[in-house]
């Protein structure tokens, strides 16, 4: 246990050691570097896990130091590892470690590897400080942290405007949600008197009762930093355009880890939302309102990575919807299998985009399946995971036990609406692999497609492919001790069982009905959706329900006004006379200084005649 | 020396230093401006040794071997100084050497 700060100092050590080599490092040892300091922290995790499953224990603590000291605010370094942190910071190295490996192919001859590699350390760094802090300042550290990293790597091809200004959407929408944390966080410290979330969880029942507004508020208030980071309605619209990022970097922040941090706090302060029950619901249909916007989204996207962040989005809404529920554990392992599946989907897709010369749009696609296998296979793999194939598949699993657990709860309606998501999410899979690998190839980049080659290319599809399907639904994340039993648990009466087969079989009528739509009728659909009311649905499911042109015109362009007035203000004008008047005296007194030896001598005399003459008259 | 008032030193002193003032101002060659800081530096040694020959101290005489010492390093450094003016603008004008201005 105690190698535990290993985890995130080897990344740290890693994010150094690139940062100080100021460029001696060529990109062959920067990805090595960058690589092996994630491959020992999941191997420090493995062990680390391995003692700690064994030996029983519900939580062990570890503090370091004392961060801060004043008065009564003692936050602390300390860790604190239980089945939760656990499970996430597997999830954090193991995964990271295999999307690190990708990348390693994935960025060959890109320009700034080293770079690349020393901000993703950095983020697996902050990462692990997130989930590993035992007190909610640690947590709002890696927060922060996490926020900065994916600001830095979305931006990372800088040379084209249009990606910085998607990180600065990112950075600035998230920070939104930042704030409301930050806030919710003074409010606990207020009450409470401490930020240890064993503290907090402890005290919150005995300070607040059940529904009161504190609670309520505080409880809303976290909310808000959730939805900013898991890019949930309202503050989703980051998230679609955070895929300027190179494709490792979608892949690991945007899908299986960062993203995921709203899921993981909301489940680490579980016991604020119990005492908030209106609140708690709410996530729920947050999450059931997200999943099924994003769903409907993914189904109009053409550009591979956009249909992939929707269904990230609308995965997540799953997520919460889970929490909304009571069922936290539900949500913890469809976080994990999403994890799996949507690192490979992700990767897959950077395969296709590198083979085929950095082309993305479907509409350019096409027909790749007998030239990129590999893909293709991870694509499928990926995909079924992602559409909940039955019984084969891990997010079948983790997708039929949240639907369970919201019937078992009592929402039917949250149910439904995850059973719509269901279908829509088997309808928009199905596009994208038919659209992408089936069909005619549509341009010159996907006939002159070049399979990628190695194992540092096949392994992690290989892997996390093998993770994606039932067998990684076999991985049991010791929740039991940390979180609350949900409302299903240990029930299995017929009830699971009917759920489970409807689950199933709208799932298959989505892919058959998929599958018979976009093998046999793409043309009739694509030449359907640019006429009439349907070229109007499209033209709102591709623009996401035109979130991002309602903010345009709601809260950007009034912003943009109200600055451009504010800059020729009057009081502007008088600073300003105050600049001209420090100017004017600069341009008489600079005026003096002529530079010639006997105008000096002549004043200084001038001067001491002036002294002497006042010295005598006044004396 | 007796026969001297001191009034009569003083004014010699005070005639010496506004010569040399007015030749830092108004020369341009930097030997004579040279020269005039010498001369300028005499008046005052020489109103010390009037001072001190009035009172009958002997600081004045004191002084007078500071300022001779400070005189002879302050020409080191002024010929010096002469000496790059030369090598580097090829004149002796000081108005040359302006480069500093505002």
């Amino acid at each position: 246990m105690s190698l535990l700060p290993l985890t995130f100092l080897l990344p740290l050590a890693g994010t150094l050691v690139l940062a100080l080599s100021r460029g001696r490092l060529g990109p062959r040892s920067s990805a090595v570097v960058g690589v092996v300091s994630v491959g020992l922290a999941a191997l420090v995790t493995a062990w680390i896990g391995w003692h700690f499953v064994d030996s029983g224990v519900g939580g062990v603590d570890m503090t370091l130091w004392t961060w801060l000291s004043v008065g009564d605010f003692r936050p602390t370094i300390g860790l604190r590892l239980d089945g939760l942190s656990l499970t996430m910071i597997g999830i954090i190295t193991g995964v990271g470690f295999l999307i690190h490996l990708f990348a390693a192919w994935y960025m060959q001859g890109e320009a700034g590897v080293t770079r690349f590699f020393a901000f993703m350390n950095l983020f697996v760094f902050s990462m692990l400080l997130l989930v590993l802090g035992d007190n909610m300042l640690l947590l709002f550290l890696g927060w922060e942290g996490v926020g900065l990293c994916s600001y830095l790597l979305i931006g990372y091809y800088y040379w084209t405007e249009a990606n910085g200004w998607a990180a600065f959407k990112a950075f600035i929408v998230t920070r939104l949600g930042d704030v409301f944390l930050a806030i919710g966080l003074f409010l606990m410290f207020r009450e409470l008197g401490t930020l240890n979330i064993a503290e907090i969880l402890q005290r919150a029942p005995e300070v607040w009762a059940e529904g009161a507004w504190q609670a309520q508020l505080a409880a809303l208030l976290i909310l808000g930093g959730a939805l900013g980071k898991s890019a949930q309605l309202p503050l989703h619209t980051w998230l679609a355009d955070a895929m300027a990022g190179p494709t490792p970097v979608s892949a690991l922040i945007h899908a299986a880890t960062m993203v995921t941090a709203g899921v993981y706090l909301i489940a680490r302060l579980h016991g604020v939302f119990e005492l908030a029950p209106g609140v708690l619901y709410l996530v729920g249909l947050i999450g059931a309102v997200t999943l099924l916007l994003a769903g409907f989204a993914a189904l109009a996207q053409t550009d591979i990575k956009r249909v992939l962040a929707y269904s990230t989005m609308s995965q997540i809404g799953y997520m919460f919807l889970a929490l909304g529920v009571g069922a936290y554990d539900a949500a913890i392992f469809h976080l994990m299998m999403h994890g799996f599946f949507k690192a490979l989907l992700f990767l897959s897709a950077g395969a296709v985009i590198v083979s085929c010369h950095h082309e993305q749009d479907m509409r350019r696609l096409g027909g790749l399946w007998r030239r990129l296998p590999l893909a293709y296979a991870g694509f499928v793999v990926g995909g079924a995971a992602l559409a909940a194939l039955p019984l084969v598949t891990a997010g079948f699993y983790s997708k039929d036990e949240i639907l369970w657990e919201a019937l078992a709860a009592g929402h039917g309606g949250l149910m439904l609406a995850g059973l719509i998501g269901a279908f829509l999410t088997s309808l928009y899979t199905l596009r994208l692999i038919i659209g992408t690998f089936h069909g005619e190839m549509k341009s010159d980049n996907a006939r002159h497609a070049e399979p990628g080659r190695g194992l540092v290319h096949g392994l992690p599809l290989v892997v996390l492919a093998v993770l994606s399907t039932f067998l990684g639904a076999w991985i049991h994340p010791p929740l039991e001790a940390v979180l609350p039993t949900s409302p299903g648990a240990g029930v299995h009466g017929a009830g699971h069982t009917v759920l489970g087969i409807v689950a199933a079989a709208t799932s298959l009528v989505g892919l058959g009905l998929g599958a018979w739509l976009f093998l046999t009728r793409w043309r009739w659909l694509s030449e359907r959706v640019s006429t009439g009311w349907a070229a109007r649905l499209w033209w709102l499911w591709h623009n996401a329900w035109g979130f991002d042109i309602a903010y345009d015109r709601l809260l950007v362009r009034p912003y943009r006004g109200l600055v451009r007035l504010l800059e020729s203000d009057l009081i502007d004008r008088l600073l300003l006379l105050a600049a001209w008047l420090a100017w004017g005296l600069h341009r008489g007194l600079s005026l003096t200084q002529s530079g010639k030896m006997r105008y000096y001598a002549a004043t200084m005399a001038a001067g001491v005649t002036l002294v002497l003459l006042v010295l005598v008259v006044s004396g | 020396m007796s026969g001297v008032p001191m009034e009569h030193g003083l004014v010699l002193a005070s005639i010496l230093f506004a010569l040399g003032i007015a030749g830092l101002i108004c020369r341009r060659n930097m030997v004579f401006v040279l020269m005039s800081l010498e001369i300028m530096l005499n008046a005052a040694a020489l109103a010390f040794i009037v001072g001190g020959t009035a009172w009958g101290q002997p600081e004045g005489q004191a002084m007078f071997l500071l300022v001779i010492t400070l005189a002879a390093a302050e020409a080191s450094v002024g010929l010096a100084l002469l000496i790059q003016l030369h090598h580097r603008y090829k004149t002796l004008d000081v108005d040359a050497a302006n480069r500093m201005h505002g």
